[in-house]
């Protein structure tokens, strides 16, 4: 199902449109696919380009300009729910594409096959071949490779609730001339150590801390105990000792 | 210095958290300073076909030449090196390969894949690339993209339609323009760059790059530019810990001293002597 503009003012809406072509344009002249006959509006104020999924708003020097999501926009690349403003009309972008296919679809590899040769077909094509590649290219989908579990619009709030679920954990050296000093890691890698010396990374991971040795004739120790050359995970409260430095590592409260 | 005692390259590759299997292949050899990477498309097992093939043709077709003829010597007849000639032809080859099979065996029909390969030696890399899968060079704090994707995404970045911040929320991810074995022909893209003592090059696939950010993936080589087995292992790791949706390989090649081709007439020589 193609994504589609509601044109509407003051909530009451006006029409439906759907963006099953390349370019809509909006604006007061009757020879424009969206026709809004206010002298606010330009007679050739705005177009919609949509290449595929992806749609994107293009305010065309109108003398008034336009409104994405209540701030000024000459091209705005529209996610789902996005609204447009043109003077007192209000146009929202409704594009349910991700939820309509399955991640399997969504996620596998395809082949936009272009009948190019290759001295005709320069990498940067303007913005008009590309947007012509809907129409005039054979659009080969291979079959996919295996079944995705995961739906695939989930995948980044899943990798960001996990790191936040992890607690912060912290290093604090217990000898020599930094004493008492503390450091959050807060990255997901940090290095400790004597470059050339001897040197650990800490990898933040979504299931604990990884300490694993980086360089240097010793390995690091954990309580004592020498970690050899595979990651090692940390438990609150671990003592470690690098290069002559012991360190505890625990969690924040 | 000979090219393997120049380059310490480790390579790995992991099907992911949601594959059931592994469409990505790659080889490396650093006796003959060479990386490639494939990542293969098509139904059942056809894109683990396609990306074998690729490779299997590449490291053979190499090995066998380089084994008579060096790199930089000039080719017979167009005056193109050696090195920059093999990986040039036999990525065509490959497509050939990889067409005719996929046209006599329908379970094969529509397979292809990416291909990103380099060659190095004479104090250079020579680089072929076709479709997303990418080559990164990490040189003193610079990491940056060294090939340009064969995408539809990328061609609307470069017309202006669509900025890189926009494009991470493009659904059109995943759109190659070009692939080896899905036409009769294929041009693969051809570059030469010349290396620097201390370089990291890192040859991957989407699955690494689709999961884990730029910043990310340079932050992790500065940081483990020591060990590279463990580099590699980390940004496997970091893509499975994002979601590991696809295929993950990385190739990481490092540039650890100096390997000028021998010049002079005792190398000339030589070189005649192992014809």
């Amino acid at each position: 199902m193609p994504a589609k503009l509601i044109l509407s003012m003051d909530g009451a809406v006006i029409k439906e449109y759907a963006l099953d072509k390349e370019r809509i344009t909006i604006g007061r002249k009757p020879h424009n696919d969206i026709v809004i006959s206010n002298l606010a509006v330009s007679s050739e104020h705005a177009a919609v380009i949509t290449i595929l999924n992806d749609s994107f708003f293009e305010d065309m020097n109108s003398t008034n300009g336009s409104l994405v999501n209540g701030a000024p926009a000459m091209k705005h690349f529209l996610q789902n729910n996005d609204v447009i403003e043109i003077g007192k009309y209000k146009l929202k972008y409704l594009n349910d594409q991700p939820t309509q296919t399955t991640a399997a679809d969504f996620e596998k590899t395809m082949v936009l096959r272009a009948p190019v040769k290759p001295s005709a077909a320069p990498a940067a094509a303007s913005g008009e071949q590309a947007a012509k590649y809907e129409s005039t290219t054979q659009f080969n989908a291979t079959a996919n490779r295996a079944p995705a579990a995961l739906a695939a619009s989930a995948m980044p709030a899943a990798a960001a609730s996990a790191a936040a679920a992890m607690p912060v954990a912290m290093i604090q050296i217990l000898n020599g001339p930094n004493l008492g000093k503390e450091m959050e890691l807060s990255k997901n890698l940090t290095t400790l150590g004597k470059p050339g010396v001897q040197v650990a990374v800490l990898a933040r991971r979504p299931h604990g801390y990884f300490m694993t040795h980086v360089e240097g004739a010793n390995f690091p120790a954990i309580n004592g105990v020498s970690i050899g050359e595979q990651p090692h995970q940390l438990n609150d409260h671990d003592v470690i000792e690098l290069a002559g430095i012991k360190m505890e590592f625990y969690f924040k409260a | 210095m000979n090219v393997n005692e120049a380059l310490e390259i480790v390579g790995q590759t992991n099907p992911g958290m949601v594959r059931s299997h592994n469409e990505d292949s790659i080889t490396f050899d650093p006796n003959y300073g060479m990386a490639v990477l494939a990542d293969g498309m098509g139904g059942y097992n056809a894109g683990e076909v396609a990306s074998g093939i690729a490779v299997s043709v590449l490291s053979s077709e190499i090995r066998h030449r380089l084994d008579a003829a060096r790199p930089e010597q000039k080719e017979a007849g167009a005056g193109d090196e050696v090195g920059f000639a093999l990986l040039r032809d036999n990525v065509r080859k490959a497509n050939l390969s990889i067409y005719n099979a996929a046209q006599s065996q329908p379970q094969y029909a529509g397979m292809g894949t990416t291909i990103v390969a380099g060659l190095f030696y004479d104090n250079r890399v020579a680089v072929a690339h076709v479709g997303d899968s990418r080559l990164y060079r990490l040189r003193g704090e610079t990491f940056e993209t060294v090939t340009r994707d064969h995408s539809l995404l990328q061609e609307q970045i470069d017309s202006g339609v669509i900025s890189k911040e926009m494009a991470r929320l493009s659904k059109n991810k995943n759109l190659v323009t070009r692939a080896v074995g899905v036409d009769a022909e294929v041009e693969p893209e051809m570059h030469v760059y010349d290396v620097m003592v201390g370089d990291i090059y890192l040859f991957c696939s989407d699955g690494l790059n689709d999961m884990v950010d730029d910043e990310d993936i340079g932050a992790t080589l500065q940081m483990l530019r020591g060990n590279l087995t463990l580099a590699a292992s980390q940004l496997i790791d970091q893509a499975n810990d994002n979601g590991g949706r696809d295929n993950v390989s990385v190739i990481l090649v490092k540039i650890k001293a100096s390997y000028p081709a021998p010049r002079g007439w005792w190398a000339k020589l030589l070189s005649w002597f192992r014809n």
